[in-house]
């Protein structure tokens, strides 16, 4: 740290780091996920890549999960805290079902994720949670949270690894932002091409993000599900 | 006057060998509205007669869902219902939290089983006021029909019927039993109609209101039948057969879907 | 030696505890006082309690791929202490369910306490009698909830467990590690592996066209190979491995086996060896 005699180099850090000896209980499985809320329509969409530092587990491990024919979940972050919590909100929309006799509204999961993420403030859920699907209404939803649950609902939004990358993209191309002048709704054409750009984008700088897209559309119909190839580099 | 010494508690036996307050429960179920389960090879079929209490009076509610592959018709108390299929319920949320697994008819049977007997056992107890058919599609073993009873007598049928008149429905299941096997879901439902309409009284129908039918089976979850589906059914059934409380003559048979129903005559 | 497991690691306190009689088990209720003081001695047994902060016997690498109609796994028979080699003929791949077979790099302690929780699961299901069992779908969905609820309680298992199975028809290969991080795909390598086999099973799979298209003895050769590499390269490893196939006939688990090397080169690499 200190220079004992004169032309000695000083070395201003620890030339050993502590070893922390306690266990670590998250991992960052990586991936990107993104939903755009149109008039009639939402789409879901999430990369399939499983990523454990600079190793790939897998490159088919869905993001996304169906939860009604109205709702979409995506997920990235800690895949197990992941998984686990798709489980338990599948579990209380059962109970939701079994008590009121009726499917769980968009709205209603939304509000509902946000207590479970809360719930546990002081050991979070490592995960980043976009919830898509249409309102009462029939208009496209977009729900995003922060992994202890505060949460908004908006048009567009992308997290996960790529998030930096997409999400200025996203900004301009759907909100138009700084373009003010071209304001207007998008078709689910135009969302699904800006969509899949992004993805193909992303997976050219992030290395967390790759191997296939999978897109939910959800529309008054049900939820489509496609399964698009992304670079497997 | 003459005072029965025996059924004071649930834990006295009487002299006979008998448990008076465990054969009172079996009676609440008799006094509850008929139920009546049958079974093909790919569908279970629950169907059950809801009372009420008055013209002004909402129908009790006598089907179930358990979860998607189970369902469950009563007859008897219904609030002690609800607290059995809330436990149904739970212990097959627990099977997929557990296992991924649905949880097999068979194995959430003798739960129920195991719950029941505990109140016949124990002094201060009493035992559940309800009788239970446990409809089930299970992986790898196909459908399932249960009676579960508040003496935790647990059996597997082809089909049976409990409640108040279900020995008319279980006489008219019994002479058709053997189409039932190969019966399709419309036969099976009419089929278990007719059973049901066995357990009427002299001057009531069967409609819309009183009527309830849930069927679940190979890729079939559990779901019930109502309004324009039931209508059809009833249409169906008031077409083809007198509405006499009586066995199904020659000619009501006549319009079953199933044309074998003749054989059995 | 100090004969006191319970002391092992743990500072001896002379004015505490002079004859060493402390701790011994059943003092529950009767602590000295000055005892419960020691900072750490909160415990009701008069202990801390400890949690797995590192592995100590462990197993290295596993390895699977899928080919048709069924599974192939392989892991070597060392369980290391260190860089110690100290078991020899260690089995890290168990056969769970008639088409189920758990494999275990990691903490072998660890390893065989899972292998008792699984076997008492598959007890459990044979003495219900009913014509139900668990698929290795299930035992895959329970296995990650040990090991996530572990995990949780920052008490983990220390382990990357890899399940191959065969159900329904269809090839089941999955991974969870001592994070509860549950994956599946058409070939898995834990530990060293996933650096050194991964990559040559995924190569073999992408140029073959597919797990359909690897014969059973393709997938012998291809593991073969794998086990040379890591036996070249990983130094805790051993050349003495057993090979798996699940198929929908059933399981079988092979005697310990061993490749062909060739160590002649290394004579001739400057600054290896001599």
């Amino acid at each position: 740290m200190f220079s004992t005699y004169p032309g000695q180099a000083v070395i201003d850090h620890p030339v050993s780091a502590p070893i922390e000896h306690r266990f670590d209980p998250y991992v960052d499985n990586g991936g990107t996920l993104l939903s755009i809320a149109g008039n009639d329509f939402c789409v879901v969409a999430a990369d399939t890549r499983q990523s454990e530092g600079y190793s790939i587990n897998s490159r088919y491990v869905p993001k996304s999960v169906k939860l009604s024919d109205k709702t979409v979940i995506s997920m990235g972050g800690c895949y197990a805290d992941c998984l686990t919590l798709t489980k338990r909100i599948q579990q209380s929309m059962e109970w939701y079902h079994h008590a009121h006799g009726k499917v769980m509204s968009t709205a209603a999961v939304a509000q509902m994720l946000s207590i479970m993420l809360y719930q546990k403030r002081f050991f979070p859920f490592y995960s980043w949670c976009i919830l898509g699907g249409l309102d009462e209404e029939g208009k496209g939803a977009v729900y995003t949270y922060d992994p202890v649950g505060s949460y908004e609902r908006e048009t567009c939004r992308c997290a996960g690894s790529a998030s930096s990358l997409i999400q200025p993209f996203l900004d301009n191309q759907i909100n138009f932002k700084n373009q003010e002048s071209r304001q207007r709704t998008l078709t689910k054409d135009e969302v699904l091409r800006i969509t899949k750009d992004s993805f193909t984008s992303a997976t050219e700088r992030d290395i967390y993000t790759g191997d296939y897209l999978e897109i939910f559309v959800i529309t008054n119909t049900g939820v489509e599900v496609q399964k698009i190839d992304l670079k497997k580099d | 006057m003459f005072r029965n010494q025996y059924d004071n508690d649930i834990s006295t036996w009487s002299p006979q060998g008998r448990l008076h307050q465990i054969e009172y429960a079996l009676e609440a179920v008799k006094q509850g509205s008929a139920s009546v389960g049958l079974r093909s090879k790919t569908h279970v079929v629950l169907l059950a007669l809801k009372r009420s209490s008055g013209e002004l009076a909402s129908h009790q509610q006598k089907l179930f869902r358990i979860d998607s592959h189970v369902g469950i018709a009563i007859a008897g108390l219904v609030s002690d219902a609800r607290v059995l299929s809330n436990f149904m319920r739970t212990e097959c949320m627990k099977s997929k939290m557990m296992y991924d697994r649905p949880m097999p008819g068979s194995r959430l049977v003798s739960l129920i089983g195991d719950k029941a007997q505990i109140n016949t056992q124990n002094y201060g107890r009493r035992p559940y006021g309800v009788g239970l058919l446990v409809g089930s599609y299970d992986e790898g073993t196909g459908p399932h029909l249960y009676e579960c009873l508040p003496n935790a007598n647990c059996l597997e049928y082809y089909a049976i019927a409990i409640g108040a008149k279900s020995q008319s429905a279980k006489t008219y299941l019994e002479k058709f039993a053997n189409d039932f096997e190969t019966a399709d879901l419309d036969a099976l439902i009419m089929h278990g109609l007719h059973a049901l309409r066995e357990t009427l009284q002299q001057d009531k129908e069967l409609n819309l209101k009183n009527c309830a039918i849930g069927v679940v089976g190979k890729d079939h979850d559990w779901e019930l039948i109502e309004e324009e589906r039931l209508r059809t059914y009833l249409n169906q059934l008031e077409a083809g057969a007198p509405t006499s409380g009586d066995a199904p003559t020659a000619a009501a048979s006549e319009d079953l879907p199933q044309g074998e129903a003749m054989d059995t005559e | 030696m100090d004969h006191f497991p319970t002391n092992w690691g743990n500072p001896r306190s002379e004015d505490v505890d002079s004859y060493n009689t402390y701790p011994i088990s059943s003092h529950i209720g009767k602590v000295p006082h000055s005892v419960t003081q020691i900072a750490g001695y909160g415990h009701t047994t008069g202990h801390p309690t400890s949690h797995t902060l590192q592995p100590v016997v462990t197993g290295t690498s596993v390895l699977g791929i899928k080919f048709k109609g069924g599974v192939m796994m392989a892991a070597d028979n060392l369980a290391s202490y260190g860089s110690l080699a100290r078991f020899r003929d260690v089995e890290r791949l168990h056969q769970v369910a008639d088409f189920t077979v758990l494999g275990a790099s990691g903490d072998i302690s660890d390893y065989q306490y899972v292998k008792h929780l699984i076997d008492s699961q598959m007890i459990k299901e044979y003495n219900a009698d009913d014509g139900h069992t668990l698929a290795t779908p299930n035992i895959y969905e329970y296995l990650w909830r040990v090991m996530y609820n572990r995990r949780s309680k920052m008490n983990p298992l220390w382990n990357t467990f890899v399940l191959g199975g065969v159900h329904q028809g269809k090839s089941f290969l999955g991974a969870i590690d001592l994070k509860g991080t549950p994956y599946q795909a058409p070939s898995i390598a834990t530990g060293f592996g996933s650096h050194l086999a991964q990559p040559i099973l995924r190569k073999e799979l992408e140029t073959r066209g597919g797990e359909d298209n690897i014969t059973e003895e393709q997938a012998v050769e291809i593991l073969k190979k794998s086990m040379k590499v890591l036996w070249y390269r990983d130094a805790r490893s051993m050349n003495k491995f057993q090979l798996a196939k699940i198929t929908a006939e059933g399981v079988t688990i092979s005697e310990p086996m061993s490749v062909e090397t060739e160590w002649a080169f290394a004579e001739k690499i400057r600054g290896y060896g001599a």
